[in-house]
C-alpha cells in the first residue's frame, strides 16, 4: 500500500520530467501514451487505494524523508490517503485521465503538443500531492504548485497578449489568496508546532468552540480558498483562465484545481467546526458568490464564460454546503460537479473544436442534427448541472441545500433561486447552442464535424458520470444508504452534522420545490430561445438596468480597475518618481563627483616626459627625506 | 701627490660634464662627454683598478661614443638645436636637482664608514679579475652575452622594421 | 708606471662620494632640462659612470672583486641599453624628423 501510495503521484511526475526535458524529441504518439498511461495506472492505483479503505482497510500514512527537521516540529515529506483523499485521487485521476485523452485529440494539431502535456502532466503531479499532502506545507506545495501549472496553462497560447495578462491575473489574483494561506500556517504553526494534520486535529479539544485565535486562523486559511476557488472578491480571475486550451478549463479550471479551497476547508473541518463565525462568513460569501456569478451567467455570450462563471456560481454552493457544516455534501457536490463540468466544458470544446474555434453563442445554434453526440452529452451535463432527478447534480444539490435549510432559511432561499437561475442560464446556453438555426458562417457550415472517437469516448463516459454519479450517495429518503457519508464518517467522524433533523416530508418537499422552479426556467428558457428564437444581442447594443450591469458583470473589474489597480499604480509612480529623483540622484552624483575628480587628476598626466621627470626626481628627493625623519 | 691627482681629475670630470649640459651643439656634447669618461677613466687608474679603466675607455670612448656619433652624423644633427625647455622649467629642473644633491650629500654624510685595511690592493689587475669573472661569475657573463646578442639583434630588426 | 700607481694612496672612500655625487646630480639636471633625446641619453650615461666609480671605490675599499666585476656588467648592461635606445631614436628620427623628447607626448593620445 505504501509503495502504491507513493507511486501514485511519482508516474504522472516521470512523466512530466520525461516530456518536459524531451520535449523537442520525442514524437506526439509517446507522448500521448506516456501521459496518459501514467495517469491511468495512477487511476488504477488509486481505485486500488480506494478500494482497500472501502473494505475498511485504515489510512495509509507514508513519510518519504524527513523534509524540515527541525527541533520543535520535523515536517516530513509525508503523504497520506484517508477516505477524504482517497476520494479526491478518484476524482483527480480519473477525470484527468478522461480529460489526457480528450486532450490529445482536441490538442492533436497545436505545435505545443508535447508542452501542453508537461504542464498537464505536472498539474497532476501538483494536485495529487496537494490532496495526498499529509500536513499543510505539503498542501501548499501542491497548491502553489497548481497555481504555476494554472498560470502556465493559461497562457498556453503565449502569443496572444490577453492570454498573457490573464494567466498574470489567475496569478496575482491567486498570490492574494496564498499569502492568506500562508498567514493562516503561520499561526497554526506558532499554536501548535506542527503543521501535520493529525497533530493539530488530535488538539483541537483543547479550545472552545468560537476561540478567537481559532477564528482568525480559520479565516486566513480560508482567504487561501477564496483565492484559488474563486470566490467574491477574487473570482474574476477564473472567467478570464478560459484563455487557456478548453480542456485546461475542464481540467483545472471547473473539476480539480479550483476545487482545491473546498478539499482544504474539508480537510481542515475539525478547525473550522470550532468557528462559527468563520462558517457564517463562509456560507455569506458562498451564497453570495453563486448568487452574483449565476446572474451574470445569464447574459454571457461566450460558451466558456457562461461555463465559468456556472463554475464559480457552483463553488459558491460547495462553500454554502460547507459553511453549513455539511462537508460530506460539498465533497459530493465537488464530485459530481467534476463529472459534468467537465463534461460540459470538453463538450463545449467538442462545439468549439466543430466550429474551428468560434465561442460566440450568438453564431452557433442548430447544431443538434450536425454533432449528434456532443449535443446529447451536452444535455445530460446540463440537465445535470440544472438539478433534475435523478441526474447527479440533483441530489448533490439537495444534500448541500437541506443542510442550509436547517441552519438558515434565507440562504437557503437565495440557494434554490441560484439553483434556477442555474437552469435558467444552463438551457439558455443550450438552447442557443444547439437548437434554432445555424448563425455561423457558410464556411464554418461545410466544416461542421462530429469530435473523432478519441474526444466523444472521453465525453461519453464522463456523461454516464454525470447521470448515474448521483448514485454514490442517496439519501435514505429515496431508499438509499448514503454510501458517501458512511466512506467518508472515518474523516468527519463526529465533526460532521449528523443529518439534519428534517422530516421526510419536509425534505421531499424542498427538492419539490427546487425541482419545480428548475422546470419552470427551463420551461421558460424554451419558450424565450427556442418558440420565440430569440437571439443575445451584439456587442455595440445599447442596453439599459439590471441588464446592463449584468452584462458588464457588474462592473467588478472596472471598479477593481479603480479602487486598487490605480491608487497602486498611482503609488508605483510616485515611487519610481523618487526613485529616480532621490534615489538615483544620490547614486548619479557619486558617479559624477568621481568623475569629476578623475578629470582633475587626469591633468597630471600631462604626457610631458619632462614633467614625468621632475616629479620622478621630486618624488625621490621626498623619499630620501622621509627616510631620513624616520 | 694622489690628493693632487684627484683633484684635478675630479675638476677635470666635473667641468666637462657641466659643458656637456650648457653646450648646444650635440657633437661638442659629445666631445665633452668623451673628456668627461677620460677622467673617469683616470680615476679608476687612481683606484688601481686597471682592468676596468681599459674596458672603460674601450666600451665607453671606443663603442658607445661612435654609435653616438654614428648617429648624429646618420641623422645629420649636427645643427645647433634649439631644444631647450623654457626658463621656468629649466630653474624647476635645476632645483630639484639640487635638492637631490643636497639630501645625498646629508644623507651620506651621515654614514660612518670605517677606514680601509689596506692602502692599495691588486684586485683590480687583468688576472685577479679574470679569475673571480669566469669562476664565481660564469653564469651571469654568458647572460650578459645573451642580453647583447638581443640588443643586437632588437636593435637591427627596429632600424630596419620597415624592410 | 705599475710602480708609480702601486706608490699612490687611497683617497677617502668620502671624497669619492662627494664626487660622485655631484657627477650624478649633474646627471640627473642634464636629463631634466634638456629635450634633445640625444643629450638626455648623454645625461643618462654620466649617471651610469658616476655609480660605477663609486662602486668600484668601494670594492678598493673592501678589497673584494665583487664590486668591479658588477661594474663590468652594469657596463654590458649600459652598451646594450645604448644600442636599443639609439635605435629607437633613429626610427623615431625617421617617423617625425625630430628628437625632441616633447614629441613623445603624443603617446598618450
Amino acid at each position: 500500500m505504501k509503495t502504491l501510495t507513493a507511486l501514485v503521484p511519482l508516474l504522472p511526475f516521470i512523466s512530466f520530467l520525461v516530456i518536459g526535458l524531451f520535449f523537442k524529441r520525442i514524437p506526439k504518439l509517446l507522448t500521448s501514451v506516456l501521459a496518459c498511461g501514467t495517469v491511468l495506472i495512477s487511476f488504477i492505483f488509486s481505485i486500488i487505494l480506494f478500494v482497500d479503505l472501502k473494505n475498511g482497510g485504515t489510512a495509509t500514512n507514508v513519510t518519504l524523508f524527513d523534509w524540515l527537521p527541525s527541533a520543535n516540529a520535523n515536517i516530513g515529506f509525508s503523504l497520506v490517503v484517508d477516505q477524504l483523499s482517497s476520494l479526491m485521487l478518484l476524482v483527480v485521476t480519473g477525470v484527468g485521465f478522461l480529460i489526457h485523452v480528450y486532450s490529445i485529440g482536441y490538442m492533436h494539431d497545436d505545435e505545443g503538443f508535447n508542452r501542453f502535456f508537461s504542464y498537464l502532466n505536472l498539474f497532476v503531479f501538483s494536485m495529487l500531492i496537494l490532496v495526498m499532502g499529509s500536513n499543510y506545507l505539503m498542501m501548499f506545495i501542491g497548491w502553489e504548485g497548481v497555481g504555476l501549472c494554472s498560470y502556465l496553462l493559461i497562457g498556453f497560447w503565449f502569443k496572444n497578449q490577453d492570454y498573457n495578462n490573464a494567466a498574470k491575473k489567475a496569478f496575482i489574483m491567486n498570490r492574494i489568496g496564498d499569502l492568506g494561506f500562508l498567514l493562516g500556517m503561520f499561526m497554526l504553526y506558532i499554536q501548535f508546532k506542527s503543521l501535520d494534520f493529525n497533530t493539530i486535529f488530535s488538539q483541537t479539544g483543547q479550545f472552545q468552540t468560537g476561540d478567537t485565535f481559532i477564528t482568525i486562523a480559520t479565516l486566513l486559511l480560508f482567504v487561501g480558498a477564496i483565492g484559488k476557488s474563486a470566490q467574491i472578491p477574487l473570482f474574476t480571475w477564473l472567467p478570464d483562465a478560459m484563455a487557456g486550451p478548453t480542456p485546461v478549463s475542464a481540467l483545472i479550471h471547473a473539476a480539480t484545481m479550483v476545487t482545491a479551497g473546498i478539499y482544504m476547508v474539508a480537510r481542515s473541518h475539525a478547525l473550522y467546526i470550532l468557528a462559527p463565525t468563520t462558517l457564517l462568513i463562509i456560507s455569506l460569501i458562498g451564497i453570495a458568490t453563486a448568487i452574483v456569478a449565476a446572474t451574470i451567467a445569464i447574459y454571457q455570450n461566450d460558451i466558456k464564460k457562461v461555463l465559468a462563471y456556472s463554475t464559480v456560481s457552483q463553488l459558491g454552493y460547495m462553500f454554502i454546503g460547507l459553511g453549513a457544516g455539511a462537508f460530506t455534501g460539498a465533497m459530493f457536490h465537488l464530485t459530481t460537479h467534476a463529472f459534468f463540468k467537465a463534461l460540459l466544458f470538453l463538450a463545449a470544446g467538442s462545439v468549439i473544436h466543430a466550429l474551428g474555434g468560434e465561442q460566440d453563442i450568438r453564431k452557433m445554434g442548430g447544431l443538434k442534427k450536425k454533432i449528434p453526440i456532443t449535443w446529447l452529452v451536452f444535455l445530460m451535463g446540463t440537465i445535470a448541472i440544472s438539478g433534475i432527478p435523478p441526474f447527479s447534480g440533483f441530489f448533490s444539490k439537495d444534500e448541500i441545500l437541506l443542510h442550509v435549510y436547517v441552519q438558515n432559511k434565507i440562504i437557503w432561499a437565495l440557494g434554490i433561486l441560484g439553483s434556477m437561475m442555474t437552469a435558467f442560464y444552463m438551457f439558455r446556453l443550450l438552447f442557443l447552442t444547439f437548437f434554432g438555426s445555424f448563425r455561423g458562417t457558410e464556411d464554418q457550415k461545410h466544416h461542421l464535424h462530429e469530435s473523432p472517437a478519441v474526444m466523444t469516448v472521453p465525453l461519453i463516459i464522463l456523461a454516464i458520470l454525470s447521470v448515474i454519479g448521483g448514485f454514490i450517495n442517496i439519501p435514505a429518503v429515496f431508499g438509499g444508504a448514503s454510501s458517501l457519508n458512511n466512506f467518508l464518517s472515518p474523516v468527519f467522524g463526529t465533526t460532521q452534522t449528523s443529518a439534519p433533523e428534517v422530516s421526510h416530508g419536509t425534505e421531499l418537499g424542498l427538492m419539490a420545490i427546487a425541482v419545480v422552479g428548475a422546470l419552470a426556467l427551463i420551461a421558460f428558457a424554451w419558450a424565450r430561445f427556442v418558440k420565440a428564437n430569440r437571439i443575445p444581442a451584439g456587442e455595440e447594443t445599447q442596453r439599459y438596468g439590471l441588464e446592463n450591469i449584468l452584462y458588464h458583470k457588474y462592473y467588478i473589474d472596472e471598479i477593481y480597475n479603480l479602487l486598487i489597480e490605480k491608487p497602486i499604480l498611482f503609488l508605483s509612480s510616485l515611487l519610481h518618481k523618487i526613485d529616480v529623483f532621490v534615489i538615483d540622484r544620490i547614486v548619479n552624483e557619486f558617479g559624477s563627483v568621481t568623475v569629476w575628480l578623475g578629470a582633475r587628476a587626469r591633468l597630471v598626466q600631462t604626457g610631458n616626459i619632462g614633467f614625468y621627470l621632475v616629479a620622478m626626481v621630486l618624488s625621490i628627493v621626498a623619499f630620501l627625506v622621509f627616510g631620513l625623519m624616520i | 701627490m694622489e690628493k693632487y691627482i684627484f683633484f684635478g681629475l675630479s675638476g677635470l670630470a666635473i667641468f666637462s660634464a657641466i659643458m656637456v649640459l650648457v653646450s648646444n651643439k650635440p657633437i661638442h656634447n659629445l666631445l665633452y662627454l668623451i673628456l668627461c669618461f677620460m677622467a673617469i677613466a683616470g680615476h679608476y687608474l687612481l683606484l688601481n683598478a686597471q682592468f676596468l679603466a681599459v674596458v672603460h675607455i674601450i666600451v665607453y670612448a671606443g663603442a658607445i661614443m661612435v654609435l653616438f656619433l654614428f648617429t648624429l652624423m646618420m641623422l645629420n644633427l649636427n645643427l645647433k638645436l634649439e631644444l631647450n625647455k623654457s626658463l621656468m622649467a629649466r630653474i624647476v629642473a635645476f632645483v630639484s636637482g639640487l635638492l637631490l644633491l643636497v639630501t645625498l650629500v646629508i644623507i651620506l654624510n651621515g654614514l660612518v664608514i670605517p677606514t680601509p685595511k689596506t692602502a692599495t690592493t691588486q684586485i683590480g689587475m687583468t688576472r685577479d679579475l679574470g679569475q673571480v669573472l669566469f669562476s664565481e661569475y660564469m653564469v651571469p657573463f654568458e647572460a650578459a652575452s645573451i642580453l647583447f646578442l638581443s640588443a643586437m639583434v632588437g636593435a637591427v630588426m627596429m632600424v630596419n622594421k620597415n624592410k | 708606471m705599475n710602480e708609480v700607481i702601486q706608490g699612490l694612496k687611497l683617497m677617502p672612500i668620502d671624497y669619492y662620494i662627494a664626487f660622485c655625487s655631484i657627477l650624478f646630480v649633474i646627471g640627473v639636471i642634464g636629463v631634466l632640462i634638456k629635450r634633445n633625446a640625444l643629450v638626455i641619453f648623454m645625461s643618462v650615461e654620466l649617471m651610469l659612470n658616476s655609480i660605477n666609480l663609486l662602486i668600484a671605490a668601494f670594492s678598493v675599499y673592501w678589497n673584494s672583486a665583487s664590486g668591479q666585476i658588477l661594474v663590468i656588467f652594469v657596463m654590458v648592461v649600459a652598451a646594450a641599453e645604448v644600442a636599443v635606445g639609439l635605435s629607437i631614436l633613429v626610427v623615431t628620427y625617421q617617423n617625425t624628423q625630430s628628437i625632441d623628447m616633447n614629441l613623445l607626448k603624443r603617446l598618450k593620445e
